[in-house]
């Protein structure tokens, strides 16, 4: 306790240090308001219009600043690090070129509503419109993909704009704010005066507390349907409700598939848990949506990839749908009673008066039995190694326990599939821009935020190369992420499409010429391991988890592995390709 | 398809016009005609829109529109009685011994000659858009040279908010 107090004691002098009233420059303005929002780290690339805000961080050592070697990597280490942690993410790039590429970072963040502050530099006021080297108009470019963006005019303003961004990135529905900063800004001197306390916007103000006889709604429902079934989103993990989750879930005894972001929201070793629903969802989970007659969507927004054919989609069930975004209610699937609140806010509410689904009992039994009956499934080899065996072996290797980053594609699900979730926050991947090259430096921000758990980080031997460059920080920070690449040298999602969708007419998908990882590891001074058979694979993934600092194994798997089940486009969901193992 | 007129308070801040417009572009939401001007209330801007859609559409262009942080108010003016004009201002060729008859036209319609050129005149005429579309109809015959139209403004009736 001696610790804590001396803790609260040294954040109440550093509070008072940062909120100093003095006469200081723009950057300066920026780095004070940055720490007094709670940052801790920080993911950047400087350059010339953000010269005065690195000089400003020369000797400054209130927050971490990591040096990635691409934006790209650097907003995807912000993004891990605000989805592993629920805290803002924080991330800063120069003007043009810089500005432009974290363009596909936040259109990630945005797709996903992970809260992100976005630092761009700008080049001066007066040069802005004559396409002055290295401007780009990046509050225009990025307006369909931010929540909300500005462009600071004056120094004196930072300090407010500051404090806004942090509310609006991390309140209602959650989402990348910009803020661009020409260079005269970050260079001006004004008197600090730093903004505390409720941000107050008339256009800005979530709704949080849901309409009680809308609750009360949904729990009549409960209680007169025989067929009820939970959807649960990324927003059950955002709200933190997870045990509100499970406590509604205990009580009303309705059974649980969660989606792609809801994955950890919900308990997989539960008896009530069905499984991932969607293209690549579990058997039963997609039968038990199709034949429901309530479905109760608790912070999942109806995605494409879950609904896939909307006419036919859940064609028996009343339609309870909770959102903190009400613009998600109806927008794919008609709704019978819509729910506008915060997910944990409205299952304390409901939670507080649900009773038993009392009709429910042999939809729960016949639920259970096809799990039983249809589990996830592959053929096992002895000669190769199989992707599904290795995410198997890493999930008890880790005790189900670790942190999971992944990239985009077959090893994306086959992690989300095998890899069996008990915790929220522990699933970090893109699941609605599908972004590859973001596994990989997701997970140093997921590491950066929780230094005590193990990171893992799943990438296909594609995506791995679209931002492999970060493994220099790792090296030099010394952050203990442990990669995995599932290396079946080819472009393994796009390959199955085109051998069930395309006929086998396989076009520039062969990834020959790829580095070999265990020396390109070595080269950025990672420690690096290959594995071609279990004994190996297993002996390898021991070592790396051992070893103290990063490391890479690389796993060479069949080539021609395929992700099942498989939902193709324009069918629904119940009309499943189950593969190998049929 | 039925058309709607809704009007949206916004802060008046540089790019939100951008933001409203770029949101009706990117879900694709129809713009018929879009005008913006300030409010009853510094600071604040006015914009109406007249779109096309059903009423889901409706409901999901309010819904997106407020989710701008600048977007303060959003009033489907059109499910109320309301009061809705446009201006035109109209260059019709107007040969001396022609003008007469448009003169004619323009006071039927209550409009107004605001310009007289040597062979042309400038007719400017406000009404809702069924009344402008009349006019242009008339006007037609004697040689459109140019024609502007500011869109739609409108406000509910009455004292209803």
């Amino acid at each position: 306790m001696a610790t804590q107090g001396a803790t609260l004691r040294s954040k109440q002098e550093l509070i008072e240090k940062m909120s100093k009233p003095e006469v200081i420059t723009g950057s300066e303005i920026l780095l004070r308001s940055l720490v007094l929002e709670g940052v801790e780290c920080v993911f950047g690339y400087p350059g010339g219009a953000v010269l005065y805000i690195y000089d400003a961080m020369h000797g400054f050592d209130d927050f971490h600043h990591i040096l990635t070697r691409h934006e790209q990597g650097a907003i995807h280490a912000a993004d891990g690090y605000a989805r592993a942690s629920g805290n803002v993410g924080v991330c800063i790039a120069t003007s043009g070129p810089g500005a432009t590429n974290l363009v596909t970072g936040i259109a990630t963040a945005y797709m996903d509503s992970v809260p992100l502050v976005v630092i761009t530099g700008n080049v001066v006021q007066s040069a802005m419109g004559t396409d002055a080297f290295q401007e780009a108009d990046i509050v225009g470019i990025t307006m369909p993909i931010t929540k909300h963006s500005y462009l600071v005019r004056n120094a004196e303003d930072l300090p407010r704009i500051i404090h806004e961004a942090f509310h609006i990135a991390n309140t209602g529905r959650k989402g990348p704010v910009l803020i661009d900063i020409p260079k005269d800004v970050s260079a001006a001197k004004t008197l600090f005066k730093p903004a505390s306390g409720e941000v107050s916007m008339r256009g800005y103000n979530p709704t949080v507390a849901p309409k009680k006889q809308q609750v009360d709604k949904m729990l009549k429902a409960i209680e007169e349907a025989e067929r009820p079934l939970i959807l649960a989103g990324g927003g059950v993990v955002y709200s933190g409700a997870h045990e509100e989750l499970l406590e509604f879930a205990t009580k009303t005894g309705i059974p649980v598939v969660t989606t792609l972001l809801g994955l950890g929201g919900f308990p997989s070793g539960n008896d009530l848990w069905v499984g991932m629903p969607g293209m690549h969802g579990a058997y039963a989970s997609n039968k038990a949506i199709q034949g429901s007659d309530l479905l109760i969507n608790i912070g999942a927004r109806f995605d494409d990839r879950v609904t896939m054919k909307l006419d036919g989609f859940a064609p028996n069930a009343k339609i309870v749908h909770i959102d903190i975004d009400p613009a998600e209610i109806g927008k794919n699937v008609p709704t019978d009673i819509p729910i506008v609140g915060d997910v944990k806010t409205v299952l304390e509410t409901a939670n507080a008066e649900a009773k038993p689904a009392a009709k429910a009992a042999a939809w729960r039994e016949h639920l259970t039995a096809l799990k039983a009956e249809f589990p996830m499934t592959y053929v096992d080899s002895n000669t190769e190694l199989k992707p599904q065996w290795v995410i198997e072996m890493l999930h008890e290797t880790t005790n189900g326990d670790a942190i999971v980053t992944t990239d985009v594609g077959q090893h994306q699900m086959w992690a989300a599939q095998y890899y069996k979730f008990n915790k929220p926050r522990s699933f970090v991947t893109s699941g609605g821009l599908g972004t590859m090259g973001f596994g990989f430096p997701s997970a140093i921000g997921a590491q950066m935020a929780n230094p005590d758990r193990v990171v893992v980080s799943i990438n296909g031997d594609g995506g791995m190369q679209m931002c492999a460059q970060e493994l220099a920080i790792c090296a030099i920070n010394n952050i203990p992420v442990k990669v995995a690449i599932i290396n079946n040298q080819v472009l393994g999602m796009v390959r199955q499409w085109q051998e069930i969708i395309y006929d086998n007419r396989y076009s520039h998908i062969d990834l020959a010429g790829s580095p070999d990882f265990v020396k390109l590891a070595d080269a950025y001074g990672v420690k690096g391991f290959r594995a071609t058979n279990k004994e190996e694979a297993r002996e390898a993934w021991e070592a790396a988890l051992r070893h103290p600092g990063p490391a890479v194994v690389e796993f060479v798997v069949r080539k021609g592995e395929n992700v099942y089940p498989m939902v193709t486009q324009g069918n629904t969901i119940d009309d499943m390709i189950l593969g190998d193992a049929e | 398809m039925k058309k709607h007129t809704i009007a949206i308070l916004v802060n008046d801040q540089p790019g939100v016009l951008q933001r409203v417009s770029g949101l009706f572009g990117r879900r694709g939401f129809n713009i018929e005609s879009i005008t913006v001007g300030s409010s009853e209330e510094p600071g604040l801007s006015r914009m109406v829109i007249v779109t096309t859609g059903d009423g889901n559409t409706l409901e999901q262009i309010t819904k997106q529109l407020y989710k701008l942080i600048d977007v303060i108010k959003v009033v489907d003016v059109s499910s109320n009685p309301m009061v809705a004009r446009e201006l035109a201002l109209i260059k019709v060729s107007a040969e001396p011994a022609a003008r007469p008859e448009i003169l004619g036209v323009v006071e039927t319609f209550r409009a107004a000659v605001v310009d007289i050129g040597p062979q042309s005149m400038i007719v400017q005429v406000v009404g809702d858009t069924e009344k402008i579309d009349a006019m242009v109809e008339l006007l037609k015959p004697y040689g459109i040279r140019e024609l502007t139209r500011t869109g739609v403004t409108a406000m509910v009736r009455g004292s209803v908010k």
